[in-house]
């Protein structure tokens, strides 16, 4: 198989290891993480396979049409950008995968979960492979409904379904915004193909849809990447274990946001509106989310919000459009993936092993933990942007980009280095305080993680030293051809740990003593914030509760309005209606018949069967009893079947008359059992309306096949039956061929429906007819009730 | 019902319907008949036996339940669609063969196993209503 | 002879859609009822009406020899004959089941699937 076929393959073996992961863990316990970390690992391998031929500048392409009458395609491609996402998501999910294994260790559900991330683990992988833009969105809502069960894994808690609910509607709701912006793309350049797109880009720029699809594309990805003021469902989702946070909410699933700005960079970037709208929010949220982290006293929130700020650093590196901006954005993306999930690990390590992640509760734990402690430090030394971690040259590259002199590039310098110091003493409000000082007591004993829950975060803490240490290989294979790929030109990285004096190391400089003033005055600044949030008031947050119970307020009252429950109002609409559809295009387009003109001899046997067909219906309406309403009913019944005899149709009759039959016995057979009166007891001025629409109905009717019949018929069917019936079918009853023959995939359709019939009324005839029955489906009944139902079943 | 009249012209009332009801069925291709009209008679034979003689006589009499009888109908009508897969014809095309048994030609078809089929159903099916129906006043 | 016809037919509809709009169940299946037939006659005109001359080919023929009445509504109208028996007896026994559980033929007071009283659905996650 060809690297094409196997990478198709290759995108396919997540979701088989999630179909093997329940039974798997059934089998091995908490060890099965063991075989499936297998997976994310081949993965790693084989994308890593392309390394070489991606720095040479090569893409790998394959995939099959999907539909190919609206041009789509099942395509997958993977150029610089996708390959260093392929490798973090398969890289970090081989990590997060042993992680959850010693970190849900015993847990009832550790199987459920564990497929639940190899199942988001493939979504995110297609969706950073696809190359069509439908592929794209079908994986892009993957990723939302995984991490809507990931995050509600503890689904009893109220708290996790909400996050859970919240991210769904907030990324999912997103993604229907990037459907549409999309599409708008696809009908401005005509193609479905992120690889085609790139060279369209100025077509792209000057046609009138462009800042349409633009905003389209951005509230898509702005969701995704937890930008202001769409932030909020990122902390929410920290009701997640750890794993899923480390995971999902710092190196992959918020980053498919940014991904998708940097995919689209060549086609609707260098523009004004780009990069106005980028900088704006990605500044707006950088300093959004430093500022809020320090507020925060949970180790988890804290890095939450630090990663809030650093996806808007992200995105405003993206959208700035200044000389080494796509730089910065590529190393910092890579650093920030291997120590925020360190650090998330680290968090729950902690967590796992004393049984809080309140820092203001924790303390000393450098003896118990003295492992954990090297692994946090190193991490947060990369995140505070210190050498020789590859965070130092990721904030040298940001501090580059925004070393210029022109004020949007001060100003924005300004608030990256307020922000970067504060993560600075956030990262080490993690990674220190927990350790140092006094032992304090906490909820459990705490002594060292076992190897499953260290290997992880310290293999990536390493990296992040590996990474720095070997720039020039990184630089070679990854940042390089990733940062051409962004740019749509090649571009080359060779910023190495050999520090470069000026401006950029200044201001990292600057960073590290105010970072370090920061996290001396951590208290006082947490109180500050904290006024200053109480301040404020509410926030998005509490808008989406007002807004989620609005809708439901809506509409129930909708629903109220519309379906009251009533039978008659049903009825009345629904007959109103055809009335209406009847009757209203005749008069407004003057479609009414000609005055009908009635054949002056029709025979008296015929006249006087219709005679009684309608003293039959009549009968019916003024039955006083039931054996009144039935006999008339036989007779119009009847009556019809003599005209079908006279007209020309013998079958229908026959059948007509034998159905008759049988529905004036079993009518009698259950009319009896009622006791009821057929009569209508209603006052005139309610029937009077029910015979209005009634009229109508009928006049409609009427009219309607009075034109029909007076406009000439169209016998080509006919013939057709007529002509063949016996050449080709070879019988001679024509009725019975058409029904048996031409027609036959028709009836066996409704034989089905007969039967179907059948067996419904069987088993309606068979249900006992106790009041219980209606009781047990009866959703507000009282659950000790089904409680007991379910005891007795088994 | 415990009428003696009704006992005893039942049998051979119904004995002739649930014959021409076959007949029917088998006429229908090329005179006035066919698969519904034959069920229905049939059907009404079974009713008029279940009056006179009770539901339980009448189940005992057709052997399988009303319903089995049905789903062996739709599963001959679907096979005789299926029949032509074989011979590379489009779904529900007729085939025919006709058999010299003693000297007559017997024209067979899928066509006509699909008619018996509509028959089986609509015997089963509507049998089953009546039946459950009638079952319900004994008791 | 269609214009009759047209007349009969919407004269059944007439009756069926009244009947049906009653609150009574029994009422309402014996509109039921009537509709089939209704529809059947609207679809019998539809194919324009000939007297006496049942869409059979005569021994000997491979066409009919004279204009016979149209088959194809005849094809139609045979199966939905069924099929609406079918339907009607399946309504009939549930109207008797739900008379024999709620005790109510009228549809004001049957309400079990939405009841009158049914208030806001929970507020939370």
């Amino acid at each position: 198989m060809n690297a094409a076929g196997l990478t198709l393959l290759a995108l396919c073996l997540p979701f088989l290891g999630a179909l093997a992961a329940p039974l798997l863990t059934r089998i091995l316990g908490h060890r099965a993480a063991l075989v499936l970390a297998l997976v994310p690992a081949v993965l790693f391998l084989h994308f890593a396979g392309f390394a070489a031929e991606i720095a040479a500048g090569g893409v790998v392409s394959g995939g099959y049409d999907w539909v190919p009458s609206f041009d789509v395609r099942f395509s997958f491609l993977i150029d610089g950008l996708s390959l260093t996402f392929l490798l973090l998501i398969s890289g970090i999910g081989a990590l997060i995968v042993l992680y959850a294994g010693g970190y849900l260790r015993g847990h009832p559900h550790q199987g459920r979960f564990l497929s639940f991330l190899l199942m988001f683990m493939g979504s995110m992988l297609g969706l950073v492979a696809a190359d069509g833009f439908l592929m794209l969105f079908v994986f892009w809502e993957l990723t939302s409904i995984t991490s809507f069960l990931l995050i509600g894994f503890d689904h009893h808690r109220e708290a996790a379904r909400r996050a859970a609910f919240q991210a769904l509607l907030v990324t999912g709701g997103g993604g229907l915004f990037l459907l549409a912006g999309l599409i708008l793309l696809w009908t401005i350049s005509g193609t479905t193909q992120f690889s085609l797109l790139a060279d369209l880009g100025p077509q792209v720029k000057a046609s009138p849809f462009y800042l349409a699809a633009l905003l389209l594309v951005l509230v898509g990805a702005f969701t995704k990447s937890a930008q202001f003021p769409f932030h909020f469902w990122l902390p929410n989702a920290m009701e997640a274990p750890t794993p899923v946070s480390a995971y999902l909410h710092s190196a992959t699933m918020v980053k498919a946001g940014v991904y998708l700005l940097m995919r689209l960079n060549p086609v609707l970037g260098d523009t004004a509106a780009w990069q106005t709208l980028l900088p704006l929010f990605g500044g707006l949220t950088l300093v959004a989310g430093a500022l809020l982290s320090v507020r925060q006293t949970d180790l988890k929130l804290m890095l939450a919000y630090t990663t809030m700020s650093s996806l808007g650093l992200l995105v405003l590196l993206t959208g700035i459009g200044m000389p080494h901006a796509i730089e910065a954005a590529v190393l910092y993306l890579v650093a920030h993936s291997l120590f925020k999930g360190a650090l998330f690990m680290v968090a729950g390590i902690i967590d796992h092993e004393t049984g809080t992640r309140d820092v203001t509760q924790l303390g000393g734990l450098r003896r118990a933990m003295p492992l954990t402690f090297g692994i946090a430090l190193v991490a947060a030394f990369s995140m505070g942007g210190m050498a020789p971690f590859v965070g130092f040259i990721a904030k040298e590259e940001v501090y580059a980009a925004l070393s210029s002199l022109d004020p949007r590039s001060i100003i924005l310098a300004v608030l990256a280095v307020l922000s970067n110091a504060l993560m600075f003493a956030v990262a080490f409000a993690v990674a220190l305080s927990p350790f140092i000082g006094k032992s304090v007591n906490t909820p459990k004993k705490p002594h060292e993680a076992p190897a499953l829950l260290y290997l992880g975060p310290g293999l990536l803490a390493l990296a992040g030293l590996v990474a720095a240490l070997g720039s020039t290989t990184l630089h070679r294979l990854v940042s390089s051809p990733m940062a051409s790929a962004i740019a749509g030109e090649a571009r080359m990285v060779s910023l190495s740990l050999m520090p470069h004096l000026g401006l950029p190391l200044a201001l990292s400089a600057l960073t590290a003593v105010l970072g370090i003033l920061a996290y001396l005055m951590l208290t006082r600044l947490r109180c500050a914030l904290a006024a200053l949030l109480a301040w404020l008031g509410w926030g998005p947050d509490r808008g989406f509760d007002q807004a989620v119970g609005g809708l439901v307020r809506l509409s129930f009252s909708l629903t109220r309005r519309l379906q009251n429950g009533r039978l008659d109002t049903y009825m009345t609409v629904t007959f109103a209606m055809i009335a209406i559809v009847l009757l209203v295009p005749l008069f407004l387009f003057g479609e009414l018949p000609r005055p009908p003109i009635f054949p002056a001899d029709i025979p008296l046997h015929e006249l006087a069967v219709i005679a009684i067909a309608v003293i039959g219906l009549f009968a019916v309406l003024l039955a006083a009893d039931r054996l009144t309403a039935i006999v008339s009913l036989g007779i119009q019944g009847f009556s019809v079947a003599v005209i079908f005899l006279l007209y020309g149709a013998p079958d229908l009759s026959f059948t007509q008359f034998m159905i008759e039959t049988l529905t004036v016995v079993i009518l009698a057979l259950v009319m009896t059992r009622l006791r009821l009166s057929p009569t209508d007891h209603r006052p005139f001025r309610e029937t009077l309306p029910d015979a209005a629409i009634a009229l109508a109905c009928g006049l409609g009717a009427t009219l309607l096949l009075l034109k029909v019949t007076q406009a000439p018929f169209d016998g080509v069917l006919t013939e057709f039956f007529n002509q063949y019936s016996k050449t080709i079918a070879h019988g001679a009853n024509v009725v019975n061929v058409i029904i048996v023959d031409f027609r036959g995939t028709d009836t066996l359709g409704e034989i089905a429906v007969v039967m179907i019939a059948g067996l419904a009324i069987l088993s309606l005839v068979r249900l006992g007819g106790s009041q219980r029955r209606i009781a047990d489906n009866d959703p507000d009944a009282e659950h000790d009730d089904t409680a007991g139902t379910v005891e007795a079943r088994r | 019902m415990k009428s003696l009249i009704l006992r005893t012209a039942a049998p051979p009332i119904v004995s002739l319907m649930v014959l021409f009801s076959i007949f029917v069925l088998l006429r229908g291709h090329n005179e006035p008949g066919g698969g519904f009209i034959g069920g229905l008679i049939a059907v009404a034979a079974l009713s008029i036996y279940g009056i006179a003689f009770g539901v339980e006589t009448v189940r005992r009499a057709i052997v399988f339940h009303p319903l089995a009888i049905a789903g062996a109908g739709l599963l001959l009508s679907t096979l005789s669609g299926f029949l032509s897969a074989i011979f590379h014809v489009p779904f529900m095309t007729g085939l025919w063969i006709t058999p010299v048994v003693l000297g007559v030609e017997i024209p067979l078809s899928t066509v006509m196993s699909f008619d018996i089929g509509v028959y089986l159903v609509v015997v089963g099916a509507v049998t089953s209503i009546a039946l459950s129906l009638e079952e319900r006043e004994d008791s | 002879m269609e214009p009759v016809f047209a007349l009969l037919t919407g004269l059944f509809l007439t009756v069926s859609v009244y009947l049906m709009l009653s609150k009574s169940i029994i009422r309402m299946l014996l509109g039921v009822a009537i509709l089939g037939n209704a529809v059947n006659l609207l679809l019998f005109t539809n194919g324009r009406i000939l007297r006496e001359v049942p869409p059979v080919i005569a021994a000997g023929l491979d066409v009919p020899a004279g204009p016979t009445a149209n088959p194809l509504p005849q094809a139609l109208i045979l199966t939905a004959i069924v099929i609406s028996f079918s339907f009607f007896a399946f309504l009939l026994v549930l109207a008797w089941r739900a008379y024999g559980t709620l005790g109510a033929d009228n549809t004001d007071r049957m309400r079990v699937a939405e009841p009158e009283d049914g208030g806001p659905p929970p507020s939370g996650y």
